[in-house]
């Protein structure tokens, strides 16, 4: 319907092959091997590792699959085609694909690029606090494993004393935490000097475009896998490790009844795969145009899925050690009280005769007994495994705390982390790919600039910005980016795309287009999901999140209390409240705004051409 | 191992001996020091008396000095250590882990910057040299071309030559429509 005019859109008609003039042939990957390598060492990035396994603990362990199989096959696998085949038949980054199916439609990939942006700043400071985990790993005994004394060697730090060594090196040694939002402190020079780093190997991995990319992307792709094999085996053969994975396994059907199950599975697989940042755009549109990326999309969303649930088998069989690990030490400590306290014999008292022994010493002195109970902690090994953990805690402490346990623990603890530093810079590349491929399709800023200076500049940007995580106060700008700058803004984006090409472009001419470039037929299933299973799931994810932030009205955070040695909940300032607006209004108003320009420039146009004729 | 009387008699001769180190007076004995209360915890409570001032027992701040002094030497006597064998109200004293002179991590860091820097470096060099070398060849191309007027001429990023464009006619009709419709 009415597809005449706006038929012709990329490139076309008689050139001379004057050098200047002459279309610059596109990079393109060395072949399709680095094309799924770079979208897997995408999508598979730290959040399979550190929130899939909390979704699946808290909303029903094994039963958790099903939500997640079935949103995988509504919405993720009919999003990653569509975005690899918009990139890979426009063959432009974000803002050209999107202007070419739509004039209306630049503002989607300007959008996407201050999405990129935002995340791209916030995102390389984990890859810093990687590399700072990492060089702390070479030392005997490891840093995290033991508080530091105090100032008259009596004892150890109070406030390590309070909480454990593990979370002291994360809160104190690491990020130097102040108690609030409000109190910014000074920055520390050690993250500066590790974020500086970062921001180096990631412009290492960027310099020439996809030629260093392509490489790169062979290493950050398989290393995590191997290290996840090793700890998997690892895992598996640590004492307790079965309590955690019987624990994660036993389905608990009756939360499927919970349609938050449904609602955080379909969020999962959504942000999982990355869609919306224009990265996959990006990286497809470097693609042989006959490329199969049907099959290229297939595979890397199962990829993705399949290594969330390999991740959360080796997370589970390290939390069930660590679990059973302190639960032996709180039932060693009950113990020693006990025989300390009643001066029994050594071996009288184990952990299987435990609960009659105190029963038989409740009855026998009283009085002592009632004495002792606050001390006396009811050891629980569920209670230990409930402790669910998800995000910077998860990979930074509880981990480090397993690692700290195990033998050999500086080897598995650089295994460890050189596994989160591949994932992360995986996803950075992507990220930093969605900005520069705009970029360097502009002829404007090409042909005045060569490709280094254009990467460095953005690099250089992104680092004196990340400056802003590496102060006391930090952390908590971290979790409002990292909660805030792209949740909302990616469905609104990921939305407005699939109604795009859907409706405005039309599905039947991009039917038409997928079958020149791949030539086959477009399954039925393809269609359906397309025109109105994944835009349906994404129009109700979206009213749940908005109806879910109005109804609880103020935002609250999590701050770290030395005193108490534990997270306390705090509101957020007003200013902080006001950064969370703007990133959110800055990504989401490019589109009405975008489609506005749009309009006034051809009504311009068009009346300039009625004035002149 | 059982606690046993040998036991015992170990355990006072170690106190006798840090009594002995510590006043570097050899007068105590093994019998001055009592042992009473002993439980099958294996705890008890123990006094040294002074012979020479007609049993009077030593004060337990000394007491409590001498053991800290040897701690170490009564620790490896028994094959124990600070945390199996405790003497209540003497508390440990920490020992400061091993901390090198510079960071270890600062040393890694270093080799991992120079390592990330030296790539920088020269990939910026040879980006450099390869855009020199194609600028050569370029200005070259074009004298040659100058000569032979060729024109490839491209569509939609594919050259014509692979398209075949002899089945494309150019429609009148369509064309001359667009004009007869009135713009919305």
């Amino acid at each position: 319907v009415g597809a005449g005019r706006h038929r012709r859109a990329g490139g076309g008609g008689r050139m001379a092959a004057h050098p200047e003039n002459m279309e610059k042939s596109r990079p393109l990957w060395d072949n399709p091997l680095q094309f799924v390598f770079a979208c897997i060492s995408f999508a598979v990035g730290l959040g399979n590792v550190w929130r899939f396994p909390y979704l699946c603990q808290m909303y029903g362990g094994g039963g958790f699959l099903i939500p997640y199989f079935i949103m995988l096959i509504m919405e993720g696998m009919p999003l990653l085609y569509m975005e690899l085949a918009v990139g890979q038949r426009m063959r432009k980054g974000s803002i050209g694909a999107w202007k070419t199916i739509s004039p209306y439609l630049c503002g989607v990939g300007v959008a996407s690029i201050i999405v990129s942006f935002f995340v791209a700043m916030y995102y390389n400071v984990i890859n810093a606090w990687a590399f700072w985990y990492l060089f702390h790993s070479f030392q005997d005994p490891l840093p995290w494993a033991t508080c530091p004394l105090n100032s008259n060697r009596t004892g150890y730090e109070e406030e390590c004393e309070k909480t454990s060594s593990t979370q002291y090196f994360w809160y104190r040694q690491t990020l130097n935490i102040s108690p609030s939002l409000e109190v910014s402190g000074a920055m520390q020079w050690e993250q500066v000097l590790c974020l500086v780093l970062a921001w180096l190997v990631v412009y290492l991995c960027i310099l020439r475009g996809t030629a260093s990319t392509g490489k790169a992307v062979y290493i950050t792709a398989s290393l995590p896998y191997c290290v996840l094999i090793i700890f998997l085996i690892r895992g598996l053969t640590l004492h307790g490790a079965v309590n955690g994975l019987i624990y994660m396994f036993t389905p608990k059907l009756e939360q499927l009844s919970n349609p938050k199950t449904w609602i955080s599975a379909a969020t999962q697989i959504f942000y999982s795969l990355g869609l919306g940042f224009g990265s996959l755009i990006a990286y497809a549109s470097y693609n042989n145009p006959n490329n199969n990326c049907e099959q290229h999309a297939i595979i890397v969303s199962l990829i993705n899925s399949a290594t969330s649930i390999f991740a959360s088998i080796v997370t589970f069989s390290i939390y069930g050690f660590k679990a059973t690990f302190n639960y032996e030490s709180c039932i060693n400590k009950v113990i020693l009280l006990l025989m300390n306290t009643f001066d029994l014999e050594e071996g009288s008292l184990t952990a299987d005769n435990l609960s009659e022994m105190k029963e038989y010493l409740m009855a026998a002195h009283p009085q002592e007994y009632t004495q002792l109970l606050p001390q006396l902690k009811n050891c629980s090994l569920e209670a230990e495994l409930d402790t669910a953990v998800q995000g910077t805690g998860l990979a930074f402490i509880v981990y480090s705390e397993a690692i700290k346990n195990m033998e050999v623990s500086q080897l598995y603890s650089v295994l460890y982390f050189a596994m989160l530093l591949m994932l992360g810079i995986g996803s950075m590349l992507g990220n930093t790919a969605a900005i520069l491929t705009p970029l360097t399709d502009s002829k404007a800023i090409t042909s005045r600039f060569p490709k280094e200076v254009i990467s460095g500049f953005v690099c250089f940007t992104c680092c004196l910005i990340g400056l802003v995580f590496t102060m006391e106060a930090g952390n908590y700008w971290f979790d409002i980016f990292n909660d805030y700058a792209a949740t909302l803004s990616l469905l609104l984006i990921v939305l407005v795309e699939i109604i795009a090409v859907c409706y405005i472009y039309g599905l039947r001419r991009f039917e038409k287009d997928l079958h020149t470039m791949i030539g086959r037929k477009l399954n039925w299933y393809w269609k359906v999901m397309w025109a109105f299973a994944s835009p349906l799931l994404i129009i109700s994810l979206f009213i749940f999140y908005l109806t879910d932030y109005i109804l609880t009205g103020t935002l609250q955070y999590q701050a770290w209390d030395g005193t108490q040695g534990q997270l306390v909940t705090r509101d957020y300032p007003s200013h902080a409240l006001a950064v969370i607006g703007l990133l959110v209004a800055s990504s989401i108003t490019c589109i009405p705004l975008g489609a506005l320009l749009a309009f006034v420039r051809r009504r311009l146009k068009r009346e300039r051409v009625s004035t002149t004729a | 191992y059982a606690w046993d009387a040998n036991e015992e008699y170990l355990f006072k001769a170690m106190m006798a001996f840090a009594m002995r180190r510590y006043s570097s007076k050899s007068t105590t004995q093994i019998s001055n020091v009592l042992l009473c209360n002993v439980t099958d915890r294996v705890s008890f409570w123990f006094v040294v008396t002074d012979s020479t001032k007609n049993t009077t027992t030593v004060p337990g701040s000394e007491i409590e000095a001498a053991i800290r002094m040897n701690r170490n030497r009564i620790n490896s006597a028994f094959l124990l250590s600070d945390r199996t064998l405790q003497f209540l109200k003497i508390s440990t004293t920490l020992s400061p882990p091993v901390e090198p002179s510079t960071p270890v991590w600062l040393i890694v860091f270093g080799v991992v910057l120079s390592l990330i820097v030296a790539g920088i470096v020269f990939l910026i060099v040879a980006g450099i040299q390869q855009r020199k070398k194609k600028n050569k060849e370029s200005t070259e191309r074009e004298n040659l071309e100058e000569k032979s007027e060729v024109t490839i001429a491209m569509e939609n990023g594919i050259p014509c030559e692979t398209l075949d464009l002899k089945a494309g006619h150019i429609n009148g009709v369509f064309a001359a429509d667009d004009e007869r419709f009135t713009s919305l």
